[in-house]
């Protein structure tokens, strides 16, 4: 019968209702398709370079140094080369950082100086590497007469990580509830006491994944090694683990992909993909470490 | 130090946030081992004067001391050891806080910051104080499972047993029920009772005739003013010397 009144009963769909469901899913479908829209582009990305670097791919890649000026052969002077260069600079980046984030969150009052450390850090994270290039040619090539070596390229590294390490390791540390800290006090425990028993044990994942995304970053700069320490090509002993000194100027990997798809001629095509695959791979199997570490610690956080 | 002393003693203690004074120049005294209630609406200062007396005053970065309070009869503003000082002083927070630790070491916390190391001190230091805050019975089986799992009620009774961990002369309970239920509370009312005489207890409450059932003497806080402190028998009688008293604990403003 036309006209006839919506079926009775208490929680009968009126005309409102079937709205905004609507608009529920098609909310519901557009923020999916970004999210999807998302990773489309990695698999994209990954699956186009493990095609074209098909051909030269394998452990014999890995280990091999270049061969013929670098058209041939693998890339281990610059494998080892980009884990010295992210391994030092890590080493000194991140016990500085971590404990002057430290200080910054638990200790330090506010005050026009920590107002100023405080910029400071927030503008040093937004300096470009090639600035920060500069600086470590200045600051430790001929300053400090370090030379065009890995402990330039390092340091220099080390400068540009450290204020997102800082930043980072403030945010995990801002996270733990402040009565936590105000119940430590009122039984008379020290800052430090508070900050050892309370404080880091549920910080701790949050600053080493801080950490640990630094080494991504760090690994694929070009800019600021290129400036301060790595070079085109150094003779080094096929699969040695230990070729190069901190004096001495290194391979790595982000500049040899640079080398081999830019400025050397008629290079075996698969071979600058097969330099991107490795350093990608390397990259996502620290964060799939990172990303296990938190897992794992979190299982462990206590509220 | 001496034993006639008071157990508090606070003179003329004007306290600032800024450029806003929330405490005006207050003076009173508790005596040793009474139960001293602080009543008064929220915003009147009363948390603020705990903070004054085990000085964690000095971690809000704006805050303005001035005037004396001393404890135990030293001027808290001269001590040393302000380590001490917070242990001699207990405090219970408002909102129940189990530290993300063990049941054991939640309770175990002060004495390891204080130094103590001997599993067996340790031990029976829980023991008793989980016994104290009428706790140990429901948790004795699990002291290794994690204090923050516990339900809320058993969280502040954990808190006061952590707050009796450090054997304080003085145990301050701020608002101690808001978070949890009449069946708690009045269990804790009962602890409170039963530690009267071995300690000065103060209690800063919202709830009026909690410092009825408890109090000793109770003194009413009004924006950072002492309007009446006296007996709680005369607080709540129907005669208290100033009105405000009479028309607040009947709830007639406040």
């Amino acid at each position: 019968m036309d006209g006839a009144p919506p079926p009775a009963g208490r929680f009968a769909k009126t005309a409102l209702v079937a709205r905004r469901e609507r608009a529920q899913t098609v909310a519901k479908w557009i923020f999916g398709a970004m999210s999807l829209a998302m990773v489309l582009p990695l698999l994209a990305i990954v699956s186009y370079l493990l095609v074209r670097a098909w051909p030269s791919l394998g452990w014999e890649f890995l280990a091999d140094i270049p061969r013929k000026g670098m058209r041939e052969g693998g890339i281990w002077p610059a494998f080892v080369g980009t884990l010295y260069l992210v391994g030092i600079s890590l080493a000194v980046a991140a016990p500085i950082g971590v404990l002057a984030a430290i200080y910054l969150n638990e200790y330090a009052r506010e005050n026009w100086f920590n107002r100023v450390i405080n910029m400071a850090v927030i503008n040093l994270a937004g300096v470009p590497s090639i600035v920060h290039a500069l600086f470590g040619l200045g600051a430790f090539v001929y300053a400090a007469r370090f030379g065009f070596s890995i402990l330039s390229a390092s340091l220099t590294l080390a400068i540009m990580t450290l204020p997102v390490i800082i930043a980072s390791t403030r945010e995990a540390l801002a996270s733990v509830p402040r009565a936590f800290r105000e119940a430590c006090w009122n039984v008379g425990a020290t800052r430090w006491q508070t900050i050892r028993a309370v404080v880091l044990p549920n910080s701790i994942s949050g600053i080493l994944t801080g950490i640990i995304l630094q080494v991504s970053r760090a690994a694929g700069e070009t800019a600021p090694i290129m400036f301060t320490g790595a070079v085109f090509f150094k003779a080094v002993q096929r699969g040695d683990l230990f070729p190069y000194r901190l004096g001495d100027q290194c391979m790595a990997l982000s500049m040899h992909l640079y080398t081999v798809s830019t400025q050397v001629p008629n290079v075996k095509e698969s071979i600058p993909y097969a330099t991107a695959v490795v350093l990608l791979g390397s990259v996502l199997l620290v964060n799939a470490t990172a990303i296990a570490a938190r897992v794992w610690l979190r299982g462990r956080k206590k509220w | 130090m001496s034993a006639t002393s008071p157990a508090v003693e606070v003179a003329d203690l004007r306290l600032a946030y800024g450029i806003k004074e929330v405490l005006h120049g207050i003076s009173f005294a508790i005596e040793r081992n009474e139960i001293f209630a602080v009543i008064g609406p929220a915003q009147s200062g009363k948390t603020s004067l705990l903070r004054c007396l085990n000085r964690t005053i000095d971690l809000v970065p704006e805050a303005a001391v001035t005037g004396t309070v001393r404890v135990d009869g030293s001027d808290v503003r001269r001590v040393k050891d302000v380590f001490g000082l917070r242990r001699k002083v207990g405090m219970v927070a408002p909102l129940p806080v189990g530290l993300p630790l063990s049941i054991y070491d939640n309770v175990a916390f002060a004495p390891r910051c204080a130094g103590v190391r001997a599993r067996n001190d340790l031990d029976s230091v829980v023991e008793r104080c989980l016994r104290q805050a009428a706790l140990w019975d429901e948790v004795k089986d699990r002291l290794g499972s994690l204090g923050t799992a516990l339900s809320g009620g058993q969280q502040q009774r954990l808190t006061i047993a952590r707050a009796l961990s450090h054997q304080p002369e003085i145990l301050c309970l701020d608002e101690f029920s808001i978070a949890i239920d009449p069946v708690t509370t009045m269990r804790i009312e009962d602890v409170l009772k039963e530690l009267r005489g071995e300690m000065t207890i103060v209690l800063v409450t919202n709830l009026v005739q909690q410092a009825r059932r408890l109090a000793d003497r109770t003194m009413f806080l009004w924006n950072g003013d002492i309007v009446e402190l006296d007996a709680t028998e005369v607080i709540f009688s129907d005669h208290p010397a100033d009105r405000r008293t009479l028309d607040y604990v009947n709830g007639i403003f406040g």
